[in-house]
């Protein structure tokens, strides 16, 4: 992302010069591990397994895009876990309710979500508490409610049929919903980003908030609609996900955090904020999903995943994560 | 000595974190069915040394400005690898105290020279390196088990009752803060963990030992995970890689040293304050069960709890006088 104006030279083709290096390396990564899996298994590359591939991607995707957009402000949310369980719990809760409940479910679960995000919001903006302690609290406090809600046990609630509609049809090509879902969320955030005033004060706020707030961005505001906006994608990928299984469970959201900060990290945002692209987090989804499909096909037991898994996430920062040296 | 002001200042927090102990376990004592007996004592000791043991660890990083994901791993991993190696004889337990330890200090050093040396946040490498931990816990213990000759002897006399009735394992926990916490307090490089969490710039041109004081303050934090895990062997007397078990232990040890007044944002706080954050984390937590409610309101209870405090920390937003300040 070079913005400066000053006559480079000619040699260098001007799309070269335009790619953020740290997309470019998640992106061959991508590359590199398809070629991986296609010498494993000859139907790796077939357009079915890459759209099944897709289609797990989107849950990490809509839940990694709030994910982003909180960490472009320097912020981090550790509430996803259950913040995903409480949209898919609540959701499933909301359909048992008749005809009202079953048309209502995704809009309710993606609400008790965005009230999740309200409250960390709060404490992060106005309380100044680091986002940090505030989102394990929020996460704690949410384990509770659902704890008391389920008394423990995994709910009998099923999805609905939009839920599992949305989360494994597929309507025209063969694409799944489940992906559409995803474009059309990532299209959203990419307009929000990239063209609105929220967007320029979420970067604004991620590269010194004493400055935004001294050129007249409403900060404090622009943080509790963040992590609102945050809290209700996750609960929206949580719906989907009780939709995929059909009915939600305890700690299915635990599955889903560290994927979702690697997923943004690894596509080149700066973990300090002010500094981002939505591709890239793109990039890091897929290449996460991919990772952990590779991972599935060459039959590596769990616990060699983990290693793997740890291990690779630290290689590739260290490829191209690495802040300047203090001089 | 007329300093007796700022020395009152600087250990406010952890006077403060005393102070809210003390109260909850008066509340939790007085309520109990027993009484203030020995046995009350000795099992509110053992759960809150082990949660003790995991805030210090999580103390010595969060001084220097930096967090630490992976000490509930640590602490899980070495829990399983001490379910192997703590047996047999005198000598052959001691050798694998001694392997446990290093283990522990290995995992925290490994932390310390990526974020070190490979220039990244604190938070992305923990949570990787946290799963690393994880996976190898796993490998050793793919299921909840124990061995034969697992040295129960040596656990029983460490959470057991000294003549007198004093719990061993607060005994155990004072002589960790005497032999580790204290010695790293006073020497420079403690110093210098404490300067880089101020400002990490300004200790660099003081020419103070930056690097070396972050390394030493991670592979510390790792060494008393390896403590944790090693008491939480001798409690259970077996090893189990539990998901849910490493990232609550985690989250608390966060809770903990943030009650125990060390500020997250480095340079300010101390261990012993961390010590009293977790022992009054804990008494909090089982106070629900002194009055009799039902268990499964207890981790909305101890949310509910953490969020409260943590608020309490933003009331010297009353004393801002210029709103810039907020955004410091």
């Amino acid at each position: 992302m070079t913005t400066d104006n000053a006559p480079l030279p000619a040699k260098r083709p001007s799309l070269l010069r335009r790619i953020d290096p740290a997309i470019a390396t998640a992106f061959g990564c991508i590359v590199l591990l398809l070629l991986i899996g296609s010498v494993y298994s000859s139907n790796f590359l077939s357009p079915e397994y890459l759209l099944q591939q897709l289609k797990v991607a989107s849950f990490l995707g809509i839940i990694a895009t709030g994910m982003m957009i909180v960490v472009l402000m320097g912020q981090i949310d550790l509430s996803v876990p259950w913040v995903v369980t409480v949209g898919a719990m609540m959701s499933a809760a909301a359909a048992s309710y008749g005809v009202v409940g079953e048309t209502l479910a995704i809009p309710f679960g993606i609400l008790c979500g965005v009230a999740l995000g309200l409250v960390s919001g709060f404490g992060v903006a106005y309380l100044r508490i680091p986002s940090m302690i505030v989102t394990l609290a929020v996460n704690a406090v949410a384990q509770g409610l659902m704890v008391v809600y389920t008394g423990g046990f995994s709910p009998q609630d099923t999805a609905t049929f939009a839920m599992r509609f949305l989360a494994t049809g597929t309507t025209i090509l063969g694409i799944p919903n489940a992906l559409i879902v995803w474009a059309i969320t990532g299209a959203l955030v990419i307009f929000l980003l990239s063209r609105t005033i929220f967007g320029r004060a979420v970067y604004a706020i991620g590269n010194r908030e004493r400055a935004a707030y001294l050129s007249g961005v409403a900060t404090q505001r622009i943080v509790l609609l963040a992590f609102a906006i945050s809290g209700g994608l996750s609960a929206f990928g949580g719906v989907l996900l009780a939709g995929y299984a059909s009915k939600a469970a305890q700690s299915m959201g635990d599955a889903y955090l560290l994927p979702a900060i690697a997923a943004v990290v690894l596509g080149g945002t700066s973990i300090l904020g002010g500094r981002g692209n939505y591709i890239g987090t793109v990039a890091g989804v897929i290449l996460i999903t991919l990772l952990q499909s590779i991972l599935a096909v060459m039959q590596i037991a769990e616990f060699g995943r983990q290693i793997i898994y740890g291990a690779v996430i630290i290689a590739m920062l260290l490829l191209y994560g690495r802040e300047r040296l203090q001089r | 000595m007329n300093d007796w002001r700022y020395r009152f200042a600087e250990q406010r927090g952890t006077l403060l974190a005393l102070l809210i102990f003390l109260v909850m376990f008066v509340i939790y004592v007085s309520n109990h069915p027993a009484g203030f007996t020995a046995n009350v004592v000795q099992t509110a000791a053992n759960k809150g040394v082990l949660l003790a043991f995991v805030a210090m660890a999580q103390t010595f990083v969060v001084l220097t400005a930096g967090i630490d994901l992976s000490v509930g791993m640590v602490f899980i991993l070495c829990n399983c690898l001490a379910s192997y190696l703590v047996v047999g004889s005198p000598s052959t337990t001691a050798l694998g105290l001694f392997a446990v330890l290093a283990t522990g200090l290995v995992c925290g050093a490994i932390n310390g020279l990526v974020v070190v040396f490979g220039r990244l946040q604190p938070i992305v490498v923990t949570i990787a390196t946290g799963a690393i931990y994880f996976g190898l816990a796993l490998l050793l213990r793919p299921n909840p088990g124990s061995t034969a000759n697992f040295n129960s002897d040596l656990a029983d006399a460490l959470t057991g009752k000294l003549p007198g009735g004093i719990p061993a394992s607060l005994v155990a926990l004072f002589v960790v803060v005497l032999i580790i916490w204290v010695p790293f307090r006073r020497s420079v490089i403690g110093r210098a963990a404490y300067a880089v969490g101020s400002s990490e710039t300004a200790a660099y041109m003081s020419g103070m030992p930056t690097r070396s004081a972050k390394l030493v303050a991670y592979a510390l934090s790792g060494l008393l995970g390896a403590i944790g895990g090693l008491f939480l062997t001798f409690f259970t007397y077996s090893g189990e890689a539990s998901l849910a078990n490493g990232n609550t232990y985690t989250l608390f040890s966060i809770a903990a040293v943030v009650l125990g007044g060390v500020s997250l944002f480095g340079g300010k706080g101390s261990a012993i304050g961390a010590i009293f954050g977790a022992l009054a984390f804990r008494t909090i937590g089982d106070l629900l069960f002194v009055f009799d409610l039902d268990p499964l309101w207890q981790p909305l209870f101890q949310g509910v709890v953490l969020l409260l405090a943590i608020c309490l920390g933003s009331a010297r937003l009353f004393q801002v006088k210029n709103r810039l300040d907020l955004f410091a």
